[in-house]
């Protein structure tokens, strides 16, 4: 679960980390009124989950608060890759003298906590790491023992922070680090950690993402999830249980496992690409599904108009084919799709699946023994409407 | 020969009580896998299928001697049952449970490496030596005895593959699933040295995914230490950047972990690549 800049930014004020005094405006007058209590020279920020705000004009700095409301009306409702903009953060200018790259991540191949910092901030981590990847120093944290006090001592040095603000710095990277542990954090950046001409410490941007497994303990942070640009069939699906991505294609794909789900969308891909035709969303129904998250499932899938077949592909594990079956059935009488069916089902208790479905006698339905005519079967079924 | 187990293993599920672990307990037990017990904290004395169940590891282990544990406990729960397995002294700890936050298995799996016990998993279908033991849930129906070694991070996509290799008359050695969550205990590199040097495997099939960098690193094993040769299959070629493909480490981020990157690095290490899974028979063949 991603959280804006200003969630990340607030979260960051409460482990201690200094951050311009700003707040949020859902409206051109709300920034408008905060601009005018800040005074001064303020920057004017779309809050939207998505990277290039600035380059995308979702960034502005405004002299005053007449202009804090005109740059707040342009970006409010502003679509930036595809995101509407609902809010503005509306911060204090700072004066920056340079710009410090800092976050910690989990390193998923060793397995530990990341710190990557650098004092050459401001920019995409990602592209400073393609030119420059030895101005990034990396340090791991035993997921253990945690942070030590030498480890902030080693890399303040290795990255030549000035000495003066090697105190200011240990602060941030400790309340850093317990925020990042606390909230079960996979990413906490500060991009920049700007030094400003008084010679301070301060979190300028920020980003935080949650680990979606841990939001069962993270109630706080779950209040604050902007669901706005998740589409309703995506929201719909995870209140069920079910991992369900729209994709642009026309094949509903329903499938239990993530590997096996997105082989499938690959095979209608791999069959049906020369005709135009692949996957129209990723889904998984889990292991164990029951009768009625499989009924869910099929009516997300309908739910999307673009589908003109749908491909049940089960290899029963912890799945039981028979319930899938039985799930299928619930489904069918409840919605009657109008489009073609394709289903296969193998594994665990598939005999008794299979019975299922062929004494129901549904018409527009296919069976198929492998994946791959699983996946040619219900191309076809597409070809044929077109 | 295989690898991990074999069928002296002598195997303990953790949550042997739970719907999913009695129903899969059952399943190994009629496969011939040696279960001495179980364990589900408050359920100690009671009896599953006539094998004893436990309130602790340490108890179970003292009176069963098992050596390989399977958890089956719900994610809130499997990492501290994952460290009671380490505790205890097993050394071959396998975990099925799925959604286990990432900082959990961090620690846990810096436990494990401080007492010598191996992980596999989590979220991850198990472990099975065809005609001679399974750990796990990977269905008795897809897989003959035979030489070629199957390690994936994907359940069913493995049971696919395994399925296509029986029916086209390949037998396998032992297949691994790793499971697909971004902290793993054990990983391909890890999987593919065993298979090298066990005599019984002759090829390997290697099942990998979009997302991270498992598969790059596999290569370069592949490319500088392997003798044995190796087909692949990477599943998530239509996946679009940026989306999390169900498994908690299948997303292509930054440009990194994509399906073509990792096919040329496997394509690139001698690795013969199949573009769809029911291939894979034929390029073992």
């Amino acid at each position: 679960m991603k959280l804006h800049e200003y969630q990340s930014k607030f979260l960051f004020r409460d482990y201690g980390i200094p951050i311009p005094l700003g707040k949020v405006a859902a409206s051109a007058d709300e920034a408008y009124a905060i601009a005018g209590d800040l005074g001064g020279v303020v920057v004017v920020k779309a809050q939207a989950h998505v990277g290039g705000r600035g380059k995308a004009g979702g960034v502005k700095v405004a002299r005053n608060a007449d202009e804090a409301r005109q740059y707040a009306d342009d970006i409010i409702g502003m679509d930036i890759k595809g995101l509407r903009v609902e809010k503005v953060l509306v911060d204090p200018g700072a004066d920056i003298r340079q710009e410090i790259y800092l976050a910690i991540t989990n390193d998923r191949s060793a397995g530990k906590p990341l710190i990557m910092t650098s004092m050459e901030g401001g920019m995409d981590i990602e592209e400073l790491n393609r030119q420059r990847p030895e101005a990034i120093v990396r340090e791991h944290i035993d997921p253990v023992a945690g942070l030590q006090n030498y480890q902030m001592t080693f890399i303040a040095s290795a990255m030549g922070l000035p000495r003066a603000f090697w105190r200011a710095f240990g602060k941030i990277l400790r309340g850093l680090f317990h925020c990042y542990t606390e909230s079960d954090a996979e990413l906490a950046e500060i991009n920049p950690l700007a030094i400003t001409r008084a010679g301070e410490l301060l979190a300028v941007d920020g980003k935080v993402i949650i680990d979606d497994n841990a939001l069962y303990r993270q109630p706080a942070l779950v209040k604050q999830r902007d669901a706005s640009d998740e589409p309703d069939s995506e929201r719909l699906a995870r209140e069920a249980g079910i991992t369900y991505i729209k994709l642009e294609g026309q094949i509903g794909c329903m499938v239990n496992g993530a590997g096996l789900a997105m082989t499938t969308m690959d095979m209608t891909k791999l069959y049906g690409d020369a005709d135009g035709i692949g996957p129209a969303n990723f889904l998984d129904i889990g292991g164990g599904a029951t009768p009625q998250q499989v009924a869910a499932a099929l009516r997300i899938i309908l739910s999307d108009a673009n589908v003109k077949c749908v491909l049940f592909n089960i290899f029963g594990g912890i799945t039981r084919c028979d319930e899938v079956a039985e799930g299928i059935l619930s489904a069918y009488n409840d919605v009657k799709p109008d489009v073609p069916m394709v289903i296969r089902l193998q594994g665990t208790n598939a005999a008794a699946g299979n019975k299922i479905i062929n004494e129901a006698r549904i018409p527009n339905l296919f069976s198929a023994d492998t994946l791959t005519e699983a996946a040619q079967r219900a191309v076809a079924a597409v070809k044929e409407q077109v | 020969m295989s690898i991990l187990i074999d069928r002296s293993a002598k195997v303990l599920v953790q949550g042997i009580t739970g719907r999913q672990g009695g129903f899969h307990a059952r399943l190994m037990m009629e496969y011939g896998t040696d279960v001495v017990g179980g364990v589900t904290p408050g359920k100690g004395g009671e009896w599953f299928e006539g094998k004893p169940v436990f309130d602790t590891m340490r108890s179970a282990v003292e009176t069963t001697n098992a050596d390989v544990s399977l958890v089956t406990v719900p994610a809130r729960f499997a990492g501290d049952a994952v460290m009671e397995a380490a505790d205890a002294g097993i050394l071959l700890v396998i975990c099925l449970t799925e959604h286990i936050p990432v900082a959990d298995m961090m620690r846990v799996l810096a436990f494990c490496r401080r007492r010598g016990t191996r992980l596999i998993g989590p979220n991850c279908p198990g472990v099975m030596t065809p005609g001679q033991a399974k750990v796990g849930i990977i269905p008795a129906m897809v897989a003959t005895p035979g030489n070629v070694g199957v390690v994936s991070k994907s359940g069913t996509l493995t049971y696919e593959v395994g399925f296509a290799m029986k029916n086209a008359g390949i037998g396998i050695s032992t297949i691994v699933g790793i499971g697909g969550d971004p902290v793993i205990g054990t990983t391909f590199v890890e999987v593919l040295e065993m298979f090298e040097s066990d005599p019984e495997t002759e090829k390997v099939a290697l099942l990998g995914e979009i997302g991270g960098s498992a598969e790059i690193v596999a290569a370069e094993y592949i490319k500088n230490a392997m003798t044995k040769p190796v087909a692949a299959f990477i599943a998530g070629r239509s996946a679009p950047p940026g989306k999390r493909m169900g498994h908690a480490g299948a997303i292509v981020d930054g440009g990194e972990g994509s399906a073509e990157e990792k096919i040329q690095a496997l394509e690139a290490a001698g690795a013969r690549v199949a573009a769809n899974p029911e291939e894979i028979p034929g390029l073992l063949a």
